[in-house]
């Protein structure tokens, strides 16, 4: 259960940025290749950001597909399950372009409208 | 009360503190020369044999240390002591319930206790586990899979990030080769297939199989650390 410590470090990184406000949705992207399960991520996020500004927060997972340029051919191929390959040439030496991303991308926070006295 | 939302952009990576302190952990290691192995397995693939056989061949050639790296118990630290290298215990348990892996904080944790400068190879064994460990650096300069074929061939493409993150795969628990429905070939190609042409040594700890070649390689990359420094 990694997911666990990847759920905490979101948490972190996430109350980090948003400066004492609430959080209201954190957009994260994962790469195809990673392995990273969503409904455990779902689970261990919704219980280490309890008591947090990010609690109550909705986690927004969006997988980036897996792709690669091939070092022989030159092409470029989206790459769906192992062997990596180049869909062109067939071949397997492949520099990857996307699939390994794990990062917080942007956070959507709750702002109060300015106070205008009273 | 009216409330607006803001987006702000943040494009963190989840494991960037990790992979900090893992380079941190790394820096250290380098100004000691002390060549470093994070060996990770599934539970029971048998990394404390090999240890154990590993330190009894080795000890007067090559200054070891050990970091064990487990959720609960001193159980492979007791098995290790007898040898008296150096050796730090880290149990993961104060986390949540036990993480189930070595990060780098906490093999940070450990070092104080480990005389870096008199070890030329340090070898932490992580937490049993075929997914977490992968994804957490440690600081290590080469990362050896263990695998016992009594795990069945077809692991190497249900757990792909940690065979593609190896350097090295021993394949252990060969003496039980006749014994198993374990196509050897149809393994190595499944291997083949996550990690092109990665490095592997066919073990024993029973029979000793392959200790010399695995000692060997272990010997070289610690000599070749040692002159680069």
């Amino acid at each position: 259960m990694h997911e666990l410590s990847i759920a905490q470090s979101v948490v972190e990184i996430a109350s980090r940025h948003a400066g004492g406000r609430r959080v209201t949705r954190i957009y994260l992207k994962v790469g195809h290749l990673r392995q990273v399960v969503p409904s455990a991520l779902a689970f261990s996020f919704e219980l280490v950001s309890q008591g947090t500004p990010v609690e109550a927060a909705e986690l927004d997972l969006e997988e980036v597909p897996a792709a690669g340029m091939c070092r022989v051919c030159g092409a470029e191929s989206r790459l769906e399950s192992f062997p990596l390959r180049c869909a062109a040439c067939g071949g397997l030496d492949i520099e990857l372009t996307s699939g390994e991303e794990l990062y917080v991308e942007s956070l959507e926070l709750e702002e109060h409208p300015q106070e205008t006295g009273s | 009360m009216h409330r607006t939302a803001v987006k702000k952009v943040v494009l963190e990576g989840v494991l960037d503190a990790n992979d900090a302190l893992a380079q941190a952990n790394r820096q250290k290691f380098d100004e000691a020369g002390t060549y470093v192995v994070n060996m990770m397995s599934s539970p029971g693939a048998g990394k404390t044999s090999l240890l154990e056989h590993t330190l009894e061949r080795m000890r007067r050639k090559l200054r070891l240390g050990v970091l064990e790296g487990d959720v609960q118990t001193t159980l492979d630290a007791d098995r290790l002591a007898r040898f008296h290298v150096p050796l730090v215990q880290v149990n993961t348990d104060p986390g949540f319930g036990g993480e189930c892996h070595l990060d780098a904080n906490m093999v940070r944790s450990g070092l104080p206790e480990l005389p870096l400068s008199e070890i030329d190879a340090l070898i932490i064994e992580n937490v049993g586990n075929l997914v977490c460990p992968a994804e957490f650096k440690v600081g290590e300069d080469a990362r050896v899979m263990v695998y016992a074929i009594t795990e069945g061939e077809d692991k190497p493409l249900k757990y792909p990030l940690m065979f593609r993150s190896a350097d090295l795969v021993l394949v252990n628990k060969m003496d039980l080769l006749e014994h198993l429905d374990f196509d050897l070939e149809q393994f190595l190609g499944y291997l083949d297939a996550v990690n092109p042409g990665v490095g592997r040594i066919f073990t024993s700890a029973r029979t000793g199989r392959g200790l010399d070649e695995w000692c060997s390689w272990l010997e070289n990359r610690a000599a070749r650390a040692r002159a680069v420094q």
